[in-house]
């Protein structure tokens, strides 16, 4: 035991970013499978993470309140603005949903009640391992659940191909609606859990870099199914820390990571079909 | 003072443009966001002021270099990602993110070689000079940046208009497909634009870093926001909306900085660019060069 | 006239992009049962007419009706909901789907579950999933595909993604299914092929609106045809009328000329 409490004391920071990080990932992961490049998912999380903050820090919520709260708040927000945005597609989509990351970034650095550049301090610190660990095991259970089912395959078919859907039947607009919004609570909730156990928030880990981060999570795990997300998530947060000597380095690697994923691994780490092939040919090798 | 911040805001302005031409060029013509530009921007930046305090060049030789360094990244840019990405027909949104790596690669590298703090020009390489014209201070450093970044607009839009170069260009713009068909060397021209692109963000870069005489690994990020607004302003692709973006949104945000609050200043541009694309996507000045597929 | 036979009646429809007038005063009216063709030369706006029935364009004039109800000005997924499926002229399967999931794609309206059934896998859920699965497989048997319903989309031959966007279009439930050119770029016996599952689907009672190039072809297959010419339909009868109307003879005459 005596093993354990130091690794938990020296680690469980880093435990509970991969958590919270797989959830970020699979938040874009809903919207990227519905062929949505939305770069508003840091926001979401930023907004998350400032609701339950103050309501925390104001109002004395209770935690599983204020975790609700924190993802039903980018939720609003999403629904708000996603009518409006989901119409445009493609760069234009990102462009968008970049400059909506901004202005928000750019508001919580202005308003006086999230405490401008300095952020909040204090906030107290509710997060335990277990409640990521379940928030976490809900979440990819819900994912499996919607994939394998007729809205899963609506997602998959808007990607491909988004006038053969709505031919099809399929109500393209509200599905897109439900998976952006859907990623905007996972991300809120997501910034809630990671307020309450970093004591600190700033406007500084919302922003662009952060929605990049996220994307990164995300692109370099592959889209094809839930594990990506999840080792794309993992990876990031681990890389750093097994990078440490490259101190000043350690972004070049990220960067670096997305070029190299996205020119010679175009589908990411996890790839089922890729997997197949590799499969089938070894088995082909034996016979 | 409503003149002296006139001044600043065509200084601005310019340089604004000047950036979004090269970023807007590269949509028009190869049809990909390089969300890299804004650090091509940086290392132009970074490129000159090395020249200048380490190989003592002057000031012109410096920016000169800077144009090829940032150009040649560019390049390298295209030719080692973006090319094979359009060989292979990938998604439209690809190149894109391949872009942002690259930008976060030469950010970080950026940081690795000259660290984070701000480095600034040697006071004595800087333009020295200053009139009063009405009752507005100039310096002569904005006026060379005003004009440095108006002969070199003005070259490329000649260049653009009157050149067999400039027609293939325009024909690229139109459809690669049917320029490829009319015999027009479609990738090497792709190789010149991003070339030119880039040469454009680096001196930008020179241009912004001798204005606000402040160089760090992380200006080219809120030069790149500040890009997509103007480009977004302006219409994607449009070169003449580039300009009209950018002068707009120097005078924008110089105002919105005097009479609001300094932070305001960045909220206006990105509220009136979200606004833009909900309202109307193809750019308020500026038509979109449609692609058909 | 609106007799209770109709199913889908086109009435002075006319489509313009811009200066570019596409349709004028298209009128015509696909009965109840059977086949109905829509011929003409390249470019004449006969898929145009497609993407005005299913939605996708709105007419600059004119209304088109199904079933007495007027399409005009609803999403293309509620017109499907209506009844009306289609193909397209360039194949548009979901490549990296299995063949079963192109089809079930297909049947997203007729399965009622909701969020909570998704969630708790309720049986009412599974229950839907398994007859759609078998239904989907029903599909894919009409049509000889049953065998590679597992299989990627992507790895089919080019006259199987033919009759994989059949089955996927059957799917919605349709009660007309609007074919864009379904034989195009096959070789004769392909072609014959693709009639005799075109022949299938109308005996199994679906109505069939189906636009083609082939004179020959059409002529065999339909009950009735409309001719399209530069965006005016100069012709509208059985096979016979229309192979006798002096205007159908020139405007394909003089192309044939023309290509020669
Ligand atoms: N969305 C659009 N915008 C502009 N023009 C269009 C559009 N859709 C079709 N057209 C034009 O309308 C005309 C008719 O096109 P349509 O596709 O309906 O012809 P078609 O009869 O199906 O021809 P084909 O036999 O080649 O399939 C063409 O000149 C085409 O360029
Ligand atoms: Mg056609």
């Amino acid at each position: 035991m005596e093993w354990f409490n130091d690794f938990w004391s020296t680690y469980s920071t880093l435990v509970f970013s991969v958590g919270v990080h797989a959830l970020l990932a699979l938040s874009i992961w809903l919207t990227l499978s519905c062929g949505l490049l939305s770069l508003a998912n840091a926001a979401f999380m930023g907004i998350g993470a400032y609701v339950s903050a103050l309501l925390t820090l104001q109002l004395g919520w209770s935690f599983p309140l204020v975790l609700l709260t924190g993802g039903i708040a980018p939720a609003v927000v999403a629904l708000l603005i996603g009518a409006p945005v989901l119409r445009l597609s493609g760069v234009y989509l990102a462009m968008a949903t970049l400059a909506f990351g901004e202005v928000v970034r750019i508001t919580v650095l202005n308003l006086e009640i999230t405490g401008g550049p300095e952020g909040l301090n204090g906030i107290p610190l509710e997060t335990e391992g277990w409640h990521i660990a379940a928030l976490l095991a809900l979440t990819i259970y819900g994912l499996a659940r919607l994939r394998r089912s007729k809205v899963g395959r609506a997602f998959e078919a808007i990607k491909e191909d988004e006038v053969a859907a709505r031919l099809m039947g399929i109500n393209v607009d509200r599905y897109k609606l439900l998976a952006f919004t859907l990623g905007s609570f996972i991300a809120g909730v997501a910034g809630a859990l990671n307020a309450h156990f970093t004591f600190f928030i700033s406007p500084r880990e919302y922003g662009f870099e952060a929605a990049v981060d996220i994307l990164t999570m995300a692109v370099l795990g592959g889209i094809s199914s839930l594990i990506g997300p999840l080792l794309g998530s993992s990876i990031i947060t681990l890389l750093p820390e097994l990078l440490r000597s490259l101190h000043d380095y350690r972004s070049f690697v990220n960067g670096a990571v997305l070029v190299l994923v996205v020119l010679f691994l175009p589908k990411g780490l996890w790839d089922p079909r890729r997997f197949r092939k590799w499969f089938g040919k070894a088995k082909g090798a034996e016979a | 003072m409503l003149e002296q911040q006139l001044l600043n805001a065509l200084t601005l302005g310019s340089v604004y443009a000047l950036f979004a031409l090269g970023f807007t060029l590269v949509f028009g013509v190869l049809a990909v966001i390089n969300l890299s530009h804004g650090a091509i921007f940086m290392v132009g930046s970074y490129a000159a002021l090395w020249l200048v305090s380490h190989l003592d060049a002057p000031l012109w030789l410096a920016m000169l270099g800077a144009m090829l360094l940032s150009g040649t990244l560019g390049l390298l840019v295209d030719v080692l990602i973006l090319k094979p990405l359009r060989a292979r027909n990938a998604p439209h949104l690809t190149p894109m993110i391949a872009t942002i790596g690259v930008g976060i690669m030469l950010t970080s590298a950026a940081q690795g070689m000259f660290g984070a703090e701000v480095l600034r020009f040697p006071e004595e390489t800087l333009p020295a000079g200053e009139f009063i014209v009405g009752g507005v201070h100039v310096r002569a450093l904005e006026i060379a940046i005003v004009a440095i970044a108006f002969i070199l607009m003005a070259v490329l839009f000649t260049a653009l208009k009157r050149t067999q170069l400039g027609r293939a260009l325009r024909a690229i713009a139109e459809s690669p497909k049917a320029a490829s068909l009319l015999g027009i060397n479609v990738e090497g021209l792709f190789h010149v634009t991003s070339f030119v692109a880039a040469a454009l963000g680096g001196i930008a870069g020179v241009l912004i870093g001798l204005d606000f005489n402040a160089i760090t690994p992380q200006m080219g990020q809120p030069m790149l926001h500040k890009g997509l607004a103007v480009i977004i302003l302006g219409g994607m692709g449009d070169i003449r909306g580039a300009l009209i973006g950018g002068l707009f949104l120097g005078f924008a945000e110089v105002i919105s900085k005097a009479y609001l609050s300094s932070q305001m200043g960045d909220a206006v541009a990105f509220g009136l660019l979200f606004l833009i694309l909900l309202v109307r996507p193809s750019g308020l000045f500026g038509r979109v060069l449609e692609r058909k597929a | 006239m609106n007799t209770p036979q109709t199913l889908l009646s086109i009435r002075n429809v006319g489509k313009h992009f811009g200066g570019l007038h596409v349709l004028q005063d298209v009128s015509f009216e696909v009965p109840a049962g059977g086949i109905y063709g829509l011929i003409g030369p390249n470019g004449a706006g006969k898929t145009t007419v497609f993407n005005l029935v299913t939605g996708l364009l709105a007419p600059s004039s004119g209304t088109i009706e199904f079933q007495g109800e007027s399409l005009v000005g609803l999403p293309p997924h509620q017109i499907t909901h209506r009844g009306i499926a289609r193909t397209f002229q360039n194949i548009r399967i979901f490549k990296e789907m299995s063949l079963l999931e192109n089809v079930m794609i297909g049947m997203h309206e007729h399965l009622k579950y909701g969020a909570g059934g998704i969630f708790f896998n309720s049986s009412a859920c599974r229950a839907a999933e398994k007859r759609a699965r078998e239904r989907a497989f029903e599909l894919l048997s009409w049509l000889g595909l049953e065998h590679k319903a597992a299989m990627l989309a992507d790895n089919l031959s080019y006259g199987d993604q033919r009759k994989l966007e059949f089955a996927r279009a059957l799917a919605t439930e349709p009660k007309l299914l609007l074919l864009d050119e379904p034989v195009a770029g096959m070789n004769p016996s392909e072609k014959t092929l693709l009639m005799e599952e075109i022949i299938n689907i109308r005996n199994r009672g679906y109505g069939v609106f189906m636009i083609e190039h082939d004179m020959r072809f059409v002529m065999g297959l339909c009950d009735r045809i409309a001719v399209l010419n530069f965006g005016r339909i100069i012709a509208e009868g059985s096979p016979d009328e229309v192979r006798n109307n002096q205007e159908v003879i020139e405007a394909y005459l003089g192309r044939e000329e023309e290509a020669a």
